[in-house]
C-alpha cells in the first residue's frame, strides 16, 4: 500500500466546503457516522501527483472552534485529539472569496493549533464582478501559508490545490496570534500548571466550558484549574475574537483591496422580494404548491411504467423458470415485493431534487427568516423549518437535521413533531390508496388527486404544529432564546452537488428500506404458503364442493382456492386474530397483516398488499388493479372505498410506524422516554381518528 | 440606542456588545464594537432583524439586536 495522508477539509456553512469535497474525491465518497453520535462523517479519496494518496475528510460547517453544538463539537474534538486515526497531517480551510474576513477567523483558530493549515479561497469566479481583488503572495506572506485560489464552479485551481496539499510539509506551523496576550497573568499561571501542553490547546479546552461543555477531558487533567467564571470566559473569549478580527483587518488592508461600486444589487434585489411581508409568504406557498403538483404530476409516468415492468417481470419469470416452490417464491414474493418499494423511485428522487436544490441556492435560510416569528408561538424555532421540510423527506436525516437549533426545547420539541410530516414512506401508502379512491378530474387545472396528497402534507405539517403548540404548554424546560443564522447569497445551484444529493439519498432509502422488505416479503411468502390444518391443506377439494353447483369456470374455482387458502394460512390465522380491533376502521383482515408488518417502515404496507395479493393470483395485473378487485366481506362492497380509505390515510398520516425514526429519537434525545412517548401518543392518535373518521363517512 | 431601533435601510456603528446573552456565534460573526451593522429587512412584527454586520450577513430575534449598543452612522 502507498503511503496516505490524511486531510481535514474545515470550513464556515456555504463556503461551498462541500463542493470542494466533490470535486477532490469525485463519486469515490463514504458516509457513515462519527462514533457514538449521529453526525455525518463523510471521507473520501483523492490521487495526488507523485502516487501520493490524501485520506479527505469533511468536517461539518463550524464558524469557530468555539463550538454551539453537536457537529461543531466533532470538529473540535478530532483537532484536540492527536491520537485520533484521523488527526490530520494537513487542515485544508475553506473560505468563501465574499466573506473572507470572517472566515479568516476559523482560519487563524486551526493554524494556532499548529497543524500545517492550508487556504483555500473559493467561488474565485464572483471576484471580478464584485470588484474584489487579491494579492495572493501578500496574503500567502502575511498569514504564513499556502494560498489555493479556486471555483468549483468553473473547476479551476483544484490541481494546485491538490499540488499545495501534496507539499504540506513546506507549509509553516507557526500560529497568527499570541493567545497568552489577551490575558498575561492567567495564561503564566497557566503554563506553570501545564508545562508541557501548548497554551492555545489548553485554553481551547477550558474555554468550551463556556459554549457547548461536552468537552472530553480524556488527556488533560483541567478540573483542578479552573479559577474563572463563564461570565469571565466569555469575556475572555470576546477579547480573543476581537484581537483575531485586528489580526485578520492588518492582513485584508494590504491583501485586498474591494471596490464597492462593483457591487450588484443582486441579492438586494431578491431579498426585497423574497423576504418581503407578503410577498415572500406568496412565493413560498407557490414553491410548496409546485413541489406537491411535481411530486404527483410529474413522476407518475415513471412510475406507471416501473408497476408494469415488475408486472411483467413476475409473469416471465413464471414461464421460463421450471415450477416450483422457489419459482413461487421469487415469482410471487421477492419480485413484487420489491417492485412496491421501486416504484416510489421517481418521486423520492424529486423529493430530494427539490430540497437540495432550495438548501444550496441559499433560499432555505430565507424561509427560516420568515417563518421564525410564527413558529416561534408554537415553542419552535424558524430552524425548525428545515428539519420539518426535510421531513417531507424523510424523518431520519430531519431530526438529526434539528442539531442547529440552539435552544434545547425548541430542538426537543420539533425532535418530536417531526414524525408527523409527510415522509417519503408515507407516499407509497398515499399514493396507491389516493388513487383507489379519489375520484379523477380537475380544480382549477390541479387534479383532485394532486390537492388530496396536497391537504396530507398541510395536515401533517399541522398536526406537527399543533402538537408543539401543546407539548411548549406541557413541557417545563426552561428555554433561552437566542438565534443566529447566516443568510448566504443566492447561488445557482451545482449541477453536480445536486446530483450527488439526489443519488446518495435515494440509494440510501432503496437499499435501507429494500432490506427490510426483502425480509419481509420473503416471510410474508412462507407464511402465506404454509398453514396447518385440514381447511388449508384439503382447500381444493372444500372449495369445490362448496362450489359444484355453481357452475363456474375452471379459473374462477382456482382462484376461489387460492383466496381460500390464503385465509387459512399462517397468516391469515394471524390476520383474523386482529381483525377484530381493526375492523371498526373499515379495514379487514389482510390490511391488518399490512399495517402490522409496516410497524418496520411504513412503506412495507405496499409490498405487503402485494405480496399477499400475489400469492397464487394472476401476475400480470398491477398491484393497484388488485386492490382495485377486493371485496369487503362483511359489507360487500369495494374493500378499498372512500371511507375506509380516507381512514387509511389518516391512519398512515399520525402513526408512528418507522423503527429508524425511533432509533434515531432515542440517539438525539439520549433517551428512551421521548421515542416511546411518540410511539404510544401516535400510534393511539391515528386509531382514534380512523375509528371517527370511519365511523362518520361509513 | 441599539440595533432593535434601527428603521429598515439604515444603519449604526456598533459601541458595545458585550451582555452575556449575545451568543459569541454573534460576535465572531462581525457583531464587535467599532463594526457598522444595517438593517435589511424585518419580518412581520418585527422580528426577527435581517441585518448586515461588517458584511456578514444574518438574522437575529428582536431580544438580542436589543442588546447592542450602537451609535447612529453619519449620513
Amino acid at each position: 500500500m502507498s503511503k496516505q495522508i490524511n486531510v481535514a477539509l474545515i470550513g464556515n456553512p456555504n463556503t461551498g466546503k462541500t463542493s470542494v469535497f466533490n470535486a477532490l474525491t469525485g463519486l469515490k465518497q463514504k458516509v457513515s457516522n462519527y462514533p457514538g453520535t449521529t453526525v455525518d462523517k463523510k471521507e473520501g479519496v483523492c490521487k495526488l501527483p507523485r502516487g501520493l494518496k490524501a485520506h479527505i475528510i469533511d468536517l461539518p460547517g463550524t464558524y469557530s472552534l468555539n463550538a454551539s453544538s453537536l457537529d461543531e463539537n466533532v470538529v473540535v474534538e478530532l483537532l484536540l485529539n492527536k491520537t485520533d486515526k484521523n488527526y490530520p497531517d494537513v487542515a485544508v480551510i475553506v473560505t468563501d472569496v465574499e466573506n473572507l474576513k470572517r472566515n479568516l477567523l476559523l482560519f487563524t483558530q486551526i493554524k494556532d493549533l499548529r497543524i500545517p493549515t492550508v487556504l483555500v479561497i473559493n467561488m474565485a469566479d464572483l471576484m471580478k464582478r464584485r470588484g474584489i481583488s487579491l494579492n495572493i503572495p501578500l496574503l500567502e506572506e502575511k498569514l504564513n501559508t499556502r494560498i489555493a485560489l479556486i471555483s468549483t464552479r468553473q473547476n479551476l485551481g483544484i490541481d494546485s490545490l491538490k499540488e499545495i496539499i501534496n507539499n504540506y510539509k513546506s507549509i509553516s506551523t507557526d500560529p497568527c496570534l499570541d493567545t497568552s496576550r489577551i490575558d498575561p497573568e492567567y495564561f503564566d499561571n497557566l503554563k506553570q500548571a501545564f508545562p508541557n501542553q501548548d497554551l492555545y490547546k489548553l485554553w481551547l479546552v477550558i474555554s468550551q466550558d463556556a459554549n457547548f461543555g461536552r468537552m472530553s477531558r480524556k488527556t488533560l487533567d483541567i478540573e483542578k484549574f479552573k479559577t474563572k467564571s463563564i461570565s469571565e470566559l466569555k469575556r475572555l473569549q470576546q477579547k480573543e475574537t476581537i484581537k483575531r478580527y485586528q489580526f485578520i483587518n492588518s492582513v485584508l488592508k494590504v491583501g485586498q483591496t474591494i471596490d464597492t461600486t462593483k457591487a450588484t444589487g443582486l441579492r438586494a434585489r431578491l431579498d426585497r422580494i423574497l423576504t418581503h411581508k407578503v410577498w415572500g409568504y406568496v412565493i413560498f406557498f407557490v414553491i410548496l404548491l409546485t413541489i406537491f403538483q411535481a411530486i404527483y404530476d410529474w413522476a407518475t409516468v415513471p412510475m406507471d411504467f416501473i408497476d408494469g415492468a415488475f408486472a411483467s417481470l413476475s409473469h416471465w419469470l413464471k414461464t421460463v423458470l421450471p415450477a416450483g416452490i422457489a419459482t413461487n417464491l421469487l415469482a410471487e414474493g421477492i419480485v413484487p415485493g420489491l417492485g412496491g418499494i421501486l416504484i416510489f423511485i421517481p418521486q423520492i428522487a424529486f423529493l430530494f431534487l427539490f430540497i437540495s436544490v432550495l438548501e444550496e441556492s441559499g433560499y432555505m435560510s430565507r424561509v427560516v427568516f420568515l417563518m421564525d416569528r410564527v413558529m416561534r408561538r408554537f415553542g419552535l424555532s424558524g430552524k425548525s423549518v428545515v428539519p420539518l421540510i426535510s421531513g417531507t423527506a424523510c424523518a431520519i436525516p430531519a431530526v438529526m437535521a434539528t442539531r442547529n437549533i440552539e435552544n434545547w426545547k425548541e430542538r426537543l420539541i420539533t425532535i418530536l413533531v417531526v414524525p408527523f410530516t409527510t415522509c417519503s414512506a408515507r407516499l407509497p401508502v398515499y399514493l396507491i390508496i389516493i388513487a383507489l379512491v379519489i375520484p379523477e378530474g380537475r380544480f382549477l387545472g390541479l387534479s383532485y388527486q394532486a390537492l388530496s396528497l396536497m391537504f396530507l402534507y398541510i395536515l401533517g405539517f399541522g398536526s406537527a404544529v399543533f402538537s408543539a403548540f401543546l407539548l411548549d404548554k406541557v413541557l417545563k424546560i426552561q428555554r433561552k432564546s437566542y438565534f443566529v443564522i447566516e443568510m448566504p447569497n443566492y447561488k445557482i445551484p451545482l449541477f453536480r452537488n445536486v446530483l450527488i444529493t439526489v443519488v446518495e439519498k435515494t440509494k440510501a432509502f432503496v437499499f435501507g428500506a429494500g432490506k427490510i422488505i426483502l425480509a419481509i416479503s420473503i416471510i410474508l411468502f412462507v407464511l402465506a404458503s404454509t398453514g396447518i390444518g385440514r381447511q388449508f391443506n384439503n382447500a381444493d377439494y372444500i372449495v369445490r364442493m362448496e362450489v359444484a353447483g355453481e357452475n363456474l369456470s375452471e379459473e374462477e374455482i382456482e382462484t376461489r382456492i387460492a383466496s381460500h387458502k390464503l385465509e387459512h394460512s399462517l397468516i391469515g390465522v394471524a390476520g383474523k386474530a386482529i381483525e377484530p380491533v381493526i375492523q371498526p376502521l373499515g379495514y379487514d383482515w389482510k390490511i391488518g397483516i399490512a399495517i402490522i408488518c409496516s410497524f418496520a417502515a411504513r412503506e412495507v404496507f405496499v409490498g405487503t398488499l402485494a405480496t399477499i395479493y400475489s400469492v397464487g393470483q394472476d401476475d400480470e395485473d398491477t398491484i393497484k388493479n388488485r386492490m382495485k378487485k377486493e371485496i369487503n366481506p362483511v359489507s360487500g362492497v369495494p374493500l378499498f372505498n372512500f371511507a375506509s380509505g380516507i381512514s387509511l390515510l389518516l391512519f398512515y398520516a399520525f402513526a408512528m410506524q418507522c423503527m429508524s425514526t425511533l432509533a434515531i429519537v432515542k440517539k438525539e434525545t439520549n433517551s428512551w422516554l421521548w421515542p416511546m412517548a411518540q410511539l404510544v401518543f401516535m400510534t393511539a392518535l391515528a386509531y382514534l381518528v380512523a375509528l371517527i373518521v370511519y365511523q362518520f363517512l361509513k | 440606542m441599539t440595533v432593535a431601533d434601527l428603521k429598515k435601510g439604515e444603519s449604526g456603528i456598533i459601541t458595545d456588545s458585550s451582555s452575556d446573552e449575545i451568543p459569541l456565534k454573534l460576535l465572531e460573526m462581525g457583531c464587535l464594537p467599532g463594526n457598522e451593522v444595517e438593517l435589511i429587512q424585518t419580518a412581520p412584527f418585527n422580528d426577527p432583524l435581517y441585518l448586515n454586520i461588517n458584511g456578514s450577513h444574518v438574522a437575529i430575534r428582536h431580544r438580542i439586536a436589543a442588546l447592542i449598543q450602537i451609535e447612529k452612522a453619519d449620513e
